[in-house]
């Protein structure tokens, strides 16, 4: 089981590496803890992403994975705690930062703005202007219209406000609008849990190839299922702390099950500050 | 694949009712005109039609559709209108700006005294910059209102409701203590014209320049948003729906062009130029009076507003924001920074109506702009302004604006009470929010 060894080094200084294979982390987020009113949401956690990796979040509702992500991605502010990408100490106070980054996410409500249409979605706070500094909403639209065929061969309704979209729709939109802008990080945020079996697969495939090109990625889910299908890591946690982090190849579902219910780690993971004391 | 069935489930019903639709149906796909717009035009007709008619039946007398009330319904509207573009800015990022009334007042009565009492000191009586300097101050003391209450919402995150129901008291009372309740006159001469009246109007030539200008300004549109269509191979409309829109377009500049240069200068007027230049009445016979002065402020600010909605990154981020706020924020919009630039605009756009307001009156008095903040908010949901955020249109709310205001001097005209009035401004602003509802709850 020592192959499976990762560092998770709590006090040393510097970003962690791989002893695999000596990769510097893409992402690596160190004792980043949060509170909200006095409920501690994150507490001292810590977690890494290599590039071409898919490692999964995952632990009850209110276990503190979404805040922990959202702070990666810039739209919560932690209260202490440091995070590192490319080995570089980042700098992330707000989603902007977070994308000049390459930090994507694709969040669970989709955050769509539901008025405007896909192209609008799309470029969001990244229109695309003419030389006049206007918006260029053709060349939008055009842009917007290669992404979703290769996306979503499907989709046809580029001048629909997304609102009047299917739920798989609206997906493929969210989904174009983290991968078009080189992300290098991407998060997603129960990005099946809204779709039939077709759309999960077909999300499915989109991880892998995205995999293949060598960009990270936190998958956030409840689906157990879905975790070993696609992830090589998972991370679990429980009341804002981290219980451990184990090869999705060296641990049972099971075993992962009881990780997250009671905080239990097995012999396969490493355990973490909020792993059962036994 | 599931998707390609939900897809064709979706699209089949629609080929089938394409089949049974009937011609009009047909008719507005190809010309992309909006029903509700349509609608509107429709209300407005029937508003000027009904109130001539009554006028007619009931006193004897049919004044509405006359060039004299025509001209005189487009001056009033213009304060209004220029308002009623940033309250649907305001309503569509899901806020409300109930003090825009009171703010008119303060920034009339803030004008009034710059250029009665602190500018004749120091340039003396009608200086040419006098206008020039009141206008800008005017129109940056409404931004600084404006910004005011934006940061009130956005930094401190007090409800706009509350901040402006604050706003609508506080500023009618500063107006009242700047200038210790006083009626503030005469204005500059120079600013009055902005105000509109015989002397502040383009005349007959200058309405027709324009309005072929205007005329060139829709075919131009036109003939540009089909070559783009074609450069990215959009569908484009077939060309009888381009030839319609644009010969519906300038044959409503044409008709506004006639019904302004219809309406003579009164005899009085004519009398007095004619004293001053020595010559008689009848060597200066029939001036039109032509397009006034606010109306093309207004116009401009319309053009300025719908490019601002429409064509840049500021409009865009209104119109996310009010579509899903936390989406905005996500997507790295700074709605913050966002809001208080909004009100501001609003602040602005106060400015610009005091300006208007105050130069009609010639004055600045401590009832100017009273009501008028529904008269406004009347207007950008009349004009199809939602109020659950993300939805509304300049065009619109400049419509809605002109619905209100020829609601309002019909009422006028027909000698309701001022009783009355009040009553049915007030149950017409309730009546267009109900209506909006069930509007969007079957487009949906």
């Amino acid at each position: 089981m020592a192959k499976a060894v990762k560092t998770t080094p709590k006090q040393s200084k510097g970003p962690s590496t791989d002893p695999n294979t000596g990769k510097t982390a893409l992402v690596e987020m160190r004792d980043i803890s949060i509170a909200f009113g006095g409920i501690k949401a994150v507490d001292h956690a810590s977690c890494d992403l290599y590039p071409g990796e898919v490692v999964a979040l995952l632990g009850h509702n209110g276990a503190g994975k979404s805040t922990l992500i959202k702070i990666l991605s810039g739209a919560y502010s932690r209260d202490s705690g440091d995070i590192y990408v490319d080995g570089k100490e980042a700098i992330i106070t707000n989603p902007r930062h977070a994308k000049d980054y390459g930090i994507e996410t694709i969040y669970q409500t989709l955050a769509l703005a539901d008025n405007v249409d896909a192209a609008a979605n799309l470029y969001l706070g990244r229109e695309l202007l003419t030389r006049w500094g206007t918006l260029d909403d053709a060349a939008m639209e055009s842009e917007t219209r290669k992404v979703m065929n290769r996306l979503n061969p499907n989709f046809k309704r580029f001048k629909d406000p997304v609102k009047q979209l299917s739920g798989g729709q609206r997906q493929s939109v969210a989904i174009a609008r983290a991968i078009h802008f080189n992300a290098r990080i991407l998060i997603m945020d129960e990005p099946t849990a809204a779709l039939g079996p077709a759309e999960t697969k077909q999300v499915g495939e989109l991880t892998h190839q995205l995999k293949e090109d060598g960009i990270g990625i936190f998958l956030i889910s409840h689906d157990i299922e879905d975790v070993f299908d696609l992830a090589d890591r998972c991370i679990v946690m429980k009341n804002g702390a981290i219980v451990g982090s184990a090869q999705t190849k060296d641990v049972t579902k099971d075993e992962v099950l009881g990780m997250i219910i009671l905080g239990k780690c097995p012999a396969g993971a490493i355990p973490g500050p909020g792993a059962l004391d036994v | 694949m599931a998707e390609n069935k939900t897809d064709a489930q979706a699209a089949e019903p629609t080929v089938s009712v394409d089949k049974v639709e009937s011609g009009f149906v047909r008719f507005l796909r190809a010309t992309e005109i909006d029903t509700r717009m349509l609608g509107m035009i429709g209300a407005l007709l029937l508003i000027w039609v009904g109130f001539h008619f009554y006028g007619l039946f009931a006193n004897g007398f049919a004044a509405f559709l006359t060039p004299r009330n025509l001209w005189n319904l487009s001056v009033q509207t213009s304060s209004i209108a220029v308002m009623a573009t940033g309250m649907m800015l305001i309503i569509v990022t899901r806020h409300i700006d109930l003090s825009v009334g009171s703010m008119l007042g303060f920034v009339a009565m803030i004008m009034g005294i710059t250029q009665v009492w602190i500018l004749p000191e120091y340039l003396g009586l009608d200086h040419p910059l006098t206008w020039i300097i009141t206008v800008a101050v005017g129109i940056a003391f409404g931004a600084l209102i404006g910004a005011f209450q934006g940061f009130l919402v956005a930094y401190l995150s007090i409800p706009a409701f509350i901040v402006t129901l604050g706003g609508l008291l506080i500023w009618r009372g500063s107006a009242y203590l700047v200038a210790r309740g006083e009626t503030i006159a005469p204005v500059d001469t120079t600013f009055a014209l902005i105000g509109g009246g015989p002397y502040g109007t383009i005349g007959a030539t200058g309405t027709w320049i324009v309005g072929v200008l205007a005329c060139l300004a829709i075919i131009g549109v036109l003939i540009s948003g089909r070559r783009s269509r074609i450069r990215f191979k959009f569908p484009l409309r077939p060309m009888w729906a381009e030839y319609l829109i644009g010969g519906a377009g300038c044959f409503f500049v044409l008709i506004t062009v006639l019904v302004m240069n219809a309406y003579p200068w009164p005899k009085g007027i004519v009398r007095q130029v004619a004293k001053a230049q020595g010559v008689t009445p009848e060597d200066i016979g029939f001036v039109s009076h032509g397009l006034a002065i606010p109306v093309l402020i207004a116009i401009a600010v319309g053009i300025f507003m719908t490019f601002l909605t429409t064509r840049t990154r500021f409009g865009r981020y209104v119109f996310a924001i009010g579509g899903n706020p936390e989406a905005a924020e996500l997507a790295g919009i700074n709605v913050k920074k966002m809001t208080l630039l909004i009100f501001s605009l609003m602040g602005a756009l106060v400015g610009i109506s005091a300006v208007i307001a105050s130069a009609r009156l010639k004055s600045a008095t401590i009832a100017l702009g009273q009501l008028d903040e529904l008269y406004v908010i009347a207007a950008a949901v009349i004009g199809g302004t939602s109020f659950a955020g993300g939805i509304g249109t300049i065009y619109g709310a400049i419509l809605g604006a002109l619905v209100m205001q020829s609601l309002q001097s019909g009422m006028v005209l027909v000698g309701f009470d001022a009783a009355i009035q009040q009553m049915v401004v007030g149950g017409v602003l309730v009546a267009a929010v109900y209506l909006d509802t069930l509007y969007r709850k079957n487009s949906d």
